[in-house]
């Protein structure tokens, strides 16, 4: 199981990296491992502009459907393309190729005040 | 929380465990759509050993199941196994089951769903007038089902039963891999064929068993297979799970399971799917696919162009040998027809499906 250090991470199971104003989500190693096979992601918020732990998506595993939660407040720009054919990606790569949304945070420090690598280790443990 | 014989096996090789109908049962070990594919294509294990097992004995034993199931059993013969069900007093289902026919007008045994052994019991023996003597084995009896295309080559070496040539819903009693009494039947709920083991849990039974067929299997591919894939795989088929697709509420003829339900006898409710028979249901079990993106999951709505509700979703999907979106639903008569279009409500989108013929495809 991998926590990157450079990353931030929610109580919900998301990731968070922050450049600029530009921040891009995902879902953690240990919340794709307990999931199992990723069969879709649902995400139809593109341009909204969300709150922290607002639903921003849906993702579907075989046999279980959970929702995705907003770590910081934003604007959700962009969705990983890649996961409409190759939902899978979330399971292999889930800090890389699995990536789930990019959005422009309101406030770049809220980014701060979510757990560290540490912090998301000793939660999920 | 009850431990099946294999549960220690189970964590050893790394399951996700979690609670089914009481027991402590493998959802997955290598992945679903893994587990899934080795099923399809090869041989897998299933430890379904949660099932329940009664017998029943005596003269008057097939007189009781004539009048609760709704099968004929009088048409079992020595070594016949037959899918039934056991209706209640209003035309719902009590439970979904296998009557095997040990020996002709004298020993039966019934095979149960889990979650209703002891719902199951009390039904059976309410209507057991006559004296028929009547065993609860669920407890002691191990059942392992080993399923797919490859299952019974893989296995022959370990019996002098002929299982390779055996034929769906026959079975028969020998020794298995040095145990003797084990009760093997060409049977199982996931459309690649196979064979289901029965036996008692004693003298190390289940370890010898269980060990035998991983030694034989793992260098040709086999793996233990978990709860997931096994309503995965018996879904593309179209099979009936009972609380999701069929249960108190649901008639067999609603149901799709009039094939199951002989006029040619008295039995629970009879009465009333004679007169549903003759004058149509009002509802039916539709098999859909997905047309548009999105997957159907138990209990989302059905709809029809209008937006108006003709049904609910009752098991759904990503079928992982499909590469599609499918599921099981009630549709009012009138949109249970092959090719009709439907809607299923997915977080309040009406996503685009197609009625379709089982199995899947």
């Amino acid at each position: 199981m991998s926590f990157p250090s450079n990353l931030r991470y929610t109580k919900d199971h998301e990731w968070i990296s922050l450049n600029g104003n530009v921040a891009t989500v995902g879902i953690t190693d240990f919340a794709q491992h307990e999931l199992g096979d990723i069969v879709y992601v649902d995400i139809s918020t593109v341009g909204k502009a969300l709150n922290a732990e607002e639903v921003f998506g849906t993702v579907e595993a075989v046999k279980t459907v959970s929702d995705l939660f907003l770590p910081v407040a934003g604007t959700i720009t962009e969705v990983n393309p890649l996961l409409e054919k190759q939902p899978e990606l979330v399971n292999n790569d889930p800090y890389g190729d699995g990536w789930m949304i990019r959005l422009t945070v309101n406030n770049p420090a809220d980014v701060e005040g979510l757990l560290d690598a540490a912090g998301y280790q000793s939660l999920v443990g | 929380m009850k431990n099946t014989p294999f549960t220690q096996k189970h964590i050893a090789l790394g399951a996700k465990m979690a609670e089914f109908a009481g027991y402590n049962m493998p959802i997955s070990y290598s992945g679903i759509n893994d587990e899934h594919a080795t099923v399809r294509n090869n041989a897998g294990i299933f430890d379904v050993s949660h099932m329940g097992e009664f017998i029943l004995k005596g003269e008057n034993a097939l007189d009781l199941i004539q009048r609760v199931t709704s099968n004929d059993a009088s048409k079992l013969t020595n070594g016949k196994a037959q899918y039934s069900c056991l209706p209640n007093n209003e035309g719902g289902i009590v439970d979904d089951l296998l009557v095997y026919c040990i020996e002709e007008n004298k020993t039966y045994m019934l095979v149960v769903n889990a979650s209703n052994i002891e719902k199951d019991w009390n039904w059976i023996s309410a209507h057991n007038t006559k004296a028929v003597e009547m065993h609860n084995i669920s407890d002691k009896t191990c059942l392992l089902a080993i399923q797919g295309p490859n299952a019974t080559k893989i296995l022959q070496p370990l019996t002098e039963i002929d299982i390779l040539n055996m034929k769906y819903y026959t079975f028969a009693k020998g020794n298995f891999a040095g145990v003797d009494n084990v009760l093997i039947s060409a049977t199982g709920y996931t459309g690649a064929g196979g064979v289901e083991i029965y036996f008692e849990d004693k003298d190390d039974a289940a370890e010898k068993i269980w060990n035998a067929i991983f030694e034989i299997g793992t260098p040709q591919g086999l793996k233990p297979i978990g709860l997931g894939a096994r309503d995965t795989l018996r879904l593309e088929m179209g099979f009936c799970l009972y609380g999701n697709d069929i249960d108190d509420t649901t008639s067999p003829l609603e149901a799709g399971l009039g094939w199951i339900t002989k006029f040619t006898k008295d039995f629970t409710s009879k009465s009333i799917f004679e007169k549903q028979k003759a004058e149509g249901v009002s509802k039916k079990l539709v098999g859909f696919e997905m047309m548009e993106r999105g997957i159907p999951r138990h209990d989302y709505l059905i709809k029809d162009a209008a937006g108006n509700v003709i049904g609910k979703v009752t098991s759904g999907t990503q079928a992982p040998s499909l590469g599609k979106a499918i599921g099981l639903g009630y549709a009012t008569t009138a949109h249970a027809v092959l090719d009709t279009e439907i809607f299923v409500e997915i977080r309040n989108n009406a996503v685009k499906a197609k009625v379709v013929k089982f199995p899947f495809e």
